[in-house]
């Protein structure tokens, strides 16, 4: 198999807090790189650096210090502006608590995105019904987020992440606040995703079988170091 | 993100928290209300004195007088023109020539002479005025008891009460009563006049043709009305007259004036001239440039203007104090929004940190919160004038209920010009922004992570 260009490419990533005295080390120099089209399982336990991590590689956060390259271009370095630009058009969210606005239709909430992009109106309609026809939420689109179950509503925020048909897309624990088989059902979507949209993934989660189970890769954080990286077993 | 994309955004965030903003919106409105009530009673106050001043005929009026009687200390005249002009009397020639300027609605003469009027035995001797058919609408007469003149040349006569009290003890008793006015009449005596054939018994002074003679007369005139006020004050002088003609009345009856005397005294077959013209202008504004075209015809004027200046002045100060009233209550609306919108900051992190993580930029967030606090504004002070407008015609109401319990005509003391209407609006959405520039700056400063992290 030919080696796939990679993507997202983490040089010595640390991302510090500083609360007074203290200094709360929550990415602990870490260095990972992503290829193209692949689908990454970041593991660890509670506090181990997942969330620090990703939000760095979905440009919402600067590492203390360490280059994050997407593209050749370093996002520690980016404009903000620019970092804005690239969520908007590079990158697609999902997260645990679904994050919908609860006072939007499914509809208006796929539709942020292509907003805050600039997206012709005329052609908002159709690329929203096609990314809820994916997510099979095609007969919700007028409801709000209140009147959806937690399945349905991170399939509505999966539909949001790739309406604006981003390369990558990240998701932090998204089947944290589901039963397995909503879980499972959100994976299918991610995976089906990765293969026929060609899009990366990367996903935190803390549950091993899942992640086994989907990804392609999976890379361990404890306390903020990445302490194993390879496939899955 | 596009504009409309944003005022879409702001005004759906705006109805989804309705109570909240509308009771922030209903903030400014009142806000807006009050300046706008203010505002309008100054105005409506300013333009009902200036309707009052103006109708007076204080102060679009010019007074013109001849040189020769009224005569004030200037340099005697150098130059042969001036003192040409000098010379000019105020006869009809003039009065046609007045009536040719630009800017004039009227020219009258004044008549007023001291006389002797008869009712009921008694003799007294009191003055006398014409009036111009305009002071119908002077505001004068509308505290008259009985009625205004029925004809421009009726023989009819209003009585100031003063004097209607000292012809009778109940002075409304007087109306329709009649009055003998005994005066002198100057009487022309031109080869084609006819003047001996037509007053014989006024043969009693220089009979040289051409000259004048004076003729002791009598006019009967019925009373309709007897007024309370002076409305002799602007009309054709400076108060005091205490019976009052129609002008073309009193026109017909020809009475000797000072100068008939000295002409007819000299004998000098002078053409009739009058005491003083008015010349009414359309407006107080006029009045300086009217004066002098007039005094360029070599006329003496006198003009009330100065006093209309320093009246702008109070008025200016009254709006000054109204206004900053009324910005007051705008102040403490605009605190109003600021707080709902800081309230929303905190209320809405979790949805800035989702926009934020879709894309949206600072801008973006900034705009957003801009535009809500906008939108109040312009809902704000759609409402505020709406609300003004509606306080003014209470104000307007209240008080012409009153004025009619004391047997007043009401008048319009609120006036919302539409400068006043759009610039409330404008200012309400000016504030508004002022106010929501701290919110919005807040909002668009927030961390992401921060935002989403806690549920
Ligand atoms: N804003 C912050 N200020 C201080 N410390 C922080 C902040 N954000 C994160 N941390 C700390 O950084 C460490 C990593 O946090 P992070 O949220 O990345 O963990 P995580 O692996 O996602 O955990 P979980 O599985 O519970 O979500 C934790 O110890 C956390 O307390
Ligand atoms: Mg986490």
């Amino acid at each position: 198999m030919p080696a796939a260009p990679t993507l997202i490419q983490a040089e010595s990533v640390f991302r510090e807090y500083r609360l007074g005295e203290t200094v709360i080390r929550a990415v602990d120099d870490v260095s990972l790189s992503v290829e193209k089209g692949e689908f990454l399982a970041l593991l660890g336990s509670s506090g181990s650096g997942k969330s620090t991590l990703l939000s760095m590689m979905a440009g919402l956060d600067r590492p203390t210090s360490g280059a994050i390259r997407v593209r050749e271009r370093n996002l520690a370095e980016l404009e903000p502006d620019e970092l804005a630009r690239y969520r908007r058009e590079t990158v697609g969210m999902v997260f645990q608590s679904f994050n919908l606005l609860p006072r939007m239709t499914l509809e208006e909430n796929v539709e942020l995105p292509l907003r805050l992009a600039e997206v012709d109106r005329h052609d908002r309609e159709s690329r929203v019904g096609a990314a809820l026809d994916r997510v099979r939420l095609g007969a919700r689109r007028r409801h709000r987020p209140s009147e959806l179950s937690g399945g349905e509503q991170q399939r509505g925020a999966l539909a949001r992440a790739l309406v604006n048909r981003p390369a990558i897309l990240f998701a932090d624990e998204p089947t944290g606040n589901l039963d397995s088989v909503n879980g499972e059902q959100i994976l299918l979507l991610l995976r089906e995703f990765q293969d026929s949209l060609g899009m990366t993934i990367i996903m935190v989660t803390h549950e091993r079988p899942l992640a086994q189970k989907f990804a392609n890769r999976i890379a361990l954080l404890s306390d903020g170091r990445l302490v194993s990286d390879g496939a899955p077993r | 993100m596009k504009s409309r994309d944003l005022s879409e955004l702001a005004v759906r965030n705006l109805r989804e928290a309705v109570l909240r903003n509308s009771l922030t919106t209903l903030g400014v409105a009142v806000g807006v209300a009050s300046l706008v009530a203010m505002l309008s009673l100054g105005v409506g106050l300013q333009t009902l004195a200036s309707q009052r001043l103006t109708r007076s005929g204080l102060f679009d009026a010019v007074f013109v007088t001849s040189q020769r009687n009224f005569r004030g200390p200037r340099p005697p005249a150098p130059a042969d023109s001036a003192a040409k002009k000098e010379s000019r009397s105020l006869d009809e020639d003039a009065r046609q020539q007045l009536s040719k300027l630009s800017n004039f609605t009227e020219v009258y003469p004044q008549i007023r002479f001291v006389t002797e009027v008869r009712y009921a035995g008694k003799s007294e001797t009191t003055s006398v005025l014409g009036l111009p058919d305009s002071s119908r609408s002077s505001g004068a007469f509308e505290g008259i008891t009985g009625a205004y003149f029925s004809l421009p040349t009726a023989d009819e006569a209003i009585l100031q009460i003063e004097f209607a009290k000292v012809l009778a003890d109940q002075p409304p008793s007087l109306v329709g009563k009649d009055l003998t006015l005994r005066y002198a009449e100057r009487a022309a005596l031109s080869k084609d006049d006819g003047g001996d054939s037509f007053f014989p018994e006024s043969m009693m002074g220089s009979a040289a043709p051409g000259g004048i003679s004076i003729v002791p007369r009598e006019k009967t005139l019925r009373i309709v009305g007897v007024i309370e006020s002076d409305p002799s004050a602007g009309i054709g002088g400076f108060g005091g007259a205490r019976v009052y003609l129609p002008l073309k009345t009193a026109e017909q009856l020809h009475v000797a004036q000072p100068d008939d005397l000295q002409a007819f005294l000299s004998g000098n077959p002078a053409k009739p001239s009058y005491m003083a013209l008015t010349v009414r202008v359309h407006s107080p504004k006029d009045v300086l440039q009217v004066e002098a075209a007039i005094k360029q015809m070599g006329f003496a004027t006198f003009s009330l203007l100065d006093a209309t200046k320093s009246l702008r002045l109070v008025f200016t100060v009254f709006d000054l104090f109204l206004g900053l009233f009324g910005s007051l209550a705008l102040t403490v609306a605009s605190l109003g929004i600021i707080n709902t919108l800081v309230m929303a900051i905190l209320e809405r992190r979790r949805e800035i940190g989702i926009l934020k993580a879709l894309g949206a930029t600072d801008r973006d967030v900034r705009s957003l919160f801009f535009a809500e606090a906008g939108a109040m504004g312009l809902f704000g002070g759609f409402f505020g004038v709406a609300l003004g407008w509606l306080i003014g015609s209470a104000l307007t109401w209240g008080t012409t209920i009153y004025l009619h319990r004391q047997n007043l005509p009401g008048v319009k003391i609120s006036h919302i010009p539409w400068w006043l209407a759009v610039g409330a609006i404008v200012f309400a959405i000016a504030v508004s922004l002022l106010a929501g520039l701290y919110p919005a700056a807040r909002a668009a400063r927030l961390n992401p992570v921060e935002a989403l992290r806690y549920e």
